[in-house]
């Protein structure tokens, strides 16, 4: 990657501009993603919020946001997005926005609203070719709702819903996001800081409608303890179980590939949604179909 | 002052255009189309300076349509029926968020089953939402009610969107005389859109829409919601007052019809108004003693207005184009509220329930709702409600209903 100004841990901003003291768990992944996320994009931005955890983090009367925030609705928030955008473009046509003024505009969902009722929208969207950043925090399920499961949750984890564990497998966002051809998209997750700040840097920098899908980690959810929240992210990486990637001029190049994927099992194993399929007795037939999802994942990859 | 003639959906527009609208978020929907094909294709060619943007749903659109007004742009949007009850989820919301912005609705009825027909079932879905609402009678009144409305909703007591109802096929695709007000002024009148220092701007953080994590401050600011909708009523005095100056045209909260001197007094609001307002002066000529009493505004709802119009009345008629499932007609509950222990208040209000998915109000009818009235007054007591429904209506859906049964015996599609 040229032309960014993160090569390394220490040029990635710590302004703090999202403050501390918020409703969110101990070690969220999600907010470990919004964190980054603002300090690279700075405080002249708005997120538009779809109903989900992070919700909670503007509570009357307080905000840990340094940029603004308008909460809209948990199918509508790229809608909100389109009206804040078209009004500030019309505004400044008109005179009546100062360029300083202006505002980049952020949109800031889960994936049970990315996925499932706010997809139209997001589709809609990209068809207008809306100037926006989507930022997906992807917690596997309905966080906020006590971790049902959503169109995301993987194959085998439990949930409120799925005690025995998923028999779906998790949706693919990223594929229908990109489908719908919009200027940018990518992946990332909160535990590789460099490649997440990079990314939103080049989303920033590129007109049109730009989605970024974050893994959140979530140990309420997902069920591990909270000072674990990196190395599970690590993990998700290191298994393969969660490529980072982008879409360039219509091809897909990833952006970290793990040189020796560690067996999924690793990452599976440190959650406790996923215990039932080790105790009392190991699901094979599970455990192989997830580690053959991953496999056949990677084969399709062409590196370099 | 122009005068031309015109649809309610074209007056709708003329509404949007004199407003000098700065953003209309769109979707399509029978009637109302013809509102956002006309606002396109003046913005196309140039006449209206604003951004006009098709969302895929009415959801969607109405939060564009907040998003936009808390981002400082004077906003307008129309729907109807399907598509209102689609969005209610944000009108709710946008209320909430004390962003004023005018919505036509253009009412038709809602399924099931379906119909393209007009009633008022769709408009008062939305009545608890926090929208001003005001019901049109005629096109001038469309064009005007929008231009009100914006004075009304942008008015620093109240800061609420506001919804203008126009009769759909009754108003919506009727060409009548409309007179239109210069537009230098009501730009006079409506100024550049002010935000009040709440837009979302950079370099001025401010968050909106947001939760409240405590119930005392949950009530207040619904509370808050309820003052400034009551607001209104004060707000509009004047506004109506300015809006005279300019147009010569002076709308009062509620309309009195011939009703002064009234025994029995017909409440209604819309567009049938014409019809009843017809039939007043036949009873009239006939001499009997009837008005005609219409709420021009629903939300806030004008009691004490009505209060005064009503007070020593013999008997009142309600005549609701909607049906509360299980309860009756609306309009018959919020006028009884309205009276109910008051000075004067009219001993009996009956109520009838008519014009569903498009059905007539023949003249007939409205002679028989006054003369059970007053019978009613005879005897001291307000008759059941009536559902306005012929004998030769019955027949016919008899007749339906048979060769739907024979069709379905067939096997035929159901
Ligand atoms: C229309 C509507 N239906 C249901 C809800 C209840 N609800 C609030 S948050 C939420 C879960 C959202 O899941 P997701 O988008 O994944 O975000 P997360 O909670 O995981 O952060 C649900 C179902 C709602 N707010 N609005
Ligand atoms: S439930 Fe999960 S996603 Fe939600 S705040 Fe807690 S850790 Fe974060
Ligand atoms: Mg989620």
């Amino acid at each position: 990657m040229k032309d960014t100004r993160f090569a390394h841990l220490k040029d990635i901003p710590s302004a703090h501009l999202l403050g501390a003291g918020t409703a969110m768990c101990a070690g969220c992944g999600g907010l470990l993603a919004v964190r980054e996320i603002h300090e690279v994009l700075g405080d002249r931005t708005v997120f538009v919020n779809a109903a989900g955890c992070m919700t909670l983090l503007s509570t009357y009367p307080f905000t840990p946001f340094s940029g603004s925030f308008l909460y809209t609705a948990m199918a509508s928030a790229p809608a909100g997005a389109q009206g804040v955008r078209d009004a500030l473009d019309v505004l400044a046509r008109k005179g009546r926005l100062a360029p300083e003024d202006d505002l980049s505009v952020v949109v800031l969902t889960g994936d049970g609203s990315a996925s499932g009722m706010g997809l139209s929208a997001t589709s809609a969207a990209i068809d207008r070719g809306l100037d926006f950043l989507y930022v997906c925090y992807d917690n596997e399920g309905y966080g906020n709702t006590g971790q049902q499961a959503s169109a995301t949750t993987p194959l085998g984890a439990r949930t409120a819903t799925t005690e025995r564990g998923s028999v779906a497998s998790k949706k693919d966002l990223f594929g229908i996001w990109a489908a719908n051809r919009p200027a940018y998209v990518a992946t990332a997750i909160g535990s590789e800081p460099v490649d997440l700040a990079r990314k939103v840097e080049k989303a920033s920098k590129i007109r049109g409608p730009k989605l970024l899908l974050v893994l959140a980690p979530c140990p309420t959810g997902w069920g591990f303890e909270s000072d674990q929240l990196v190395e599970i992210g690590r993990l998700a990486v290191k298994t393969g179980a969660w490529p980072l990637k982008e879409v360039e001029g219509g091809k897909i190049v990833h952006t970290k590939v793990p040189p020796k994927r560690a067996p999924v099992e690793e990452y599976l194993r440190a959650q406790g949604r996923f215990a039932h399929l080790f105790e009392p007795s190991r699901d094979e037939a599970t455990l192989a179909s997830i580690q053959q999802s991953v496999d056949a994942y990677w084969r399709t990859v062409t590196v370099g | 002052m122009s005068r031309a003639l015109m649809t309610g959906n074209v007056a709708a527009a003329w509404g949007a255009r004199l407003a000098n609208v700065d953003y209309i978020p769109a979707f399509p929907i029978t009637p109302q189309t013809e509102i956002i094909e006309t606002l396109a294709s003046w913005v196309d060619e140039g006449l209206v300076d604003a951004k006009l943007t098709m969302l895929e749903s009415e959801h969607s659109m109405v939060t564009a349509a907040g998003a936009a007004a808390a981002t400082g742009a004077r906003v307008f949007t129309a729907t109807s029926s399907q598509g209102l009850l689609y969005a209610l989820e944000m009108l709710y919301a946008v209320a909430g968020w004390r962003v004023p912005f005018v919505m036509v609705n253009v009412s038709r009825g809602v399924a099931s089953p379906i119909t393209l027909e007009p009633d008022h079932e769709d408009i008062l879905a939305a009545r608890d939402s926090g929208f001003l609402q005001l019901h049109a009678a005629t096109c001038q009144e469309v064009v005007d009610f929008v231009l009100l409305g914006y004075a009304l909703g942008e008015d620093p007591r109240v800061r609420l969107p506001v919804l203008v109802n126009e009769d759909g096929f009754q108003l919506s695709f009727t060409r009548e005389p409309v007179a239109l007000p210069a537009a230098s002024d009501i730009a006079e009148l409506l100024g550049t859109f002010d935000p009040m220092g709440s837009a979302l701007r950079g370099g001025n953080p401010t968050s909106q829409g947001i939760a409240v994590l405590d119930p005392s401050a949950y009530s207040y600011f619904r509370y808050e919601i309820h003052l400034a909708s009551r607001a209104a009523l004060a707000a509009w005095d004047e506004v109506a007052v300015s809006f005279a100056e300019i147009t010569g045209r002076r709308y009062e909260p509620v309309e009195v019809y011939r009703a002064d001197d009234a025994e029995v007094a017909i409440v209604a609001i819309g567009s049938f108004s014409t019809k009843l307002k017809e039939a007043v002066d036949r009873l009239r000529d006939a001499g009997q003693r009837v008005g005609l009493v219409r709420p021009l505004l629903l939300r806030p709802f004008p009691d004490a207005q009505l209060r005064e119009a009503l007070a020593g009345k013999k008997g009142v008629l309600v005549f609701d184009q909607n049906l509360s499932m299980g309860k009756g007609g609306v309009l018959h509950t919020e006028v009884c509220s309205a009276l109910y222990g008051a000075r004067g208040a009219p001993p009996i209000v009956a109520s009838f329930i008519g014009g569903l998915g498009g059905r007539d109000l023949p003249s007939e009818e409205i002679y028989a709702m006054v003369d059970e009235t007053l019978a009613a007054v005879q005897r001291g007591e307000a008759p059941p409600p009536r559902l306005l429904f012929t004998h030769r209506e019955l027949t016919q859906q008899r007749r339906l209903q048979v060769i739907a049964g024979v069709e379905r015996a067939k096997g035929g599609a159901p």
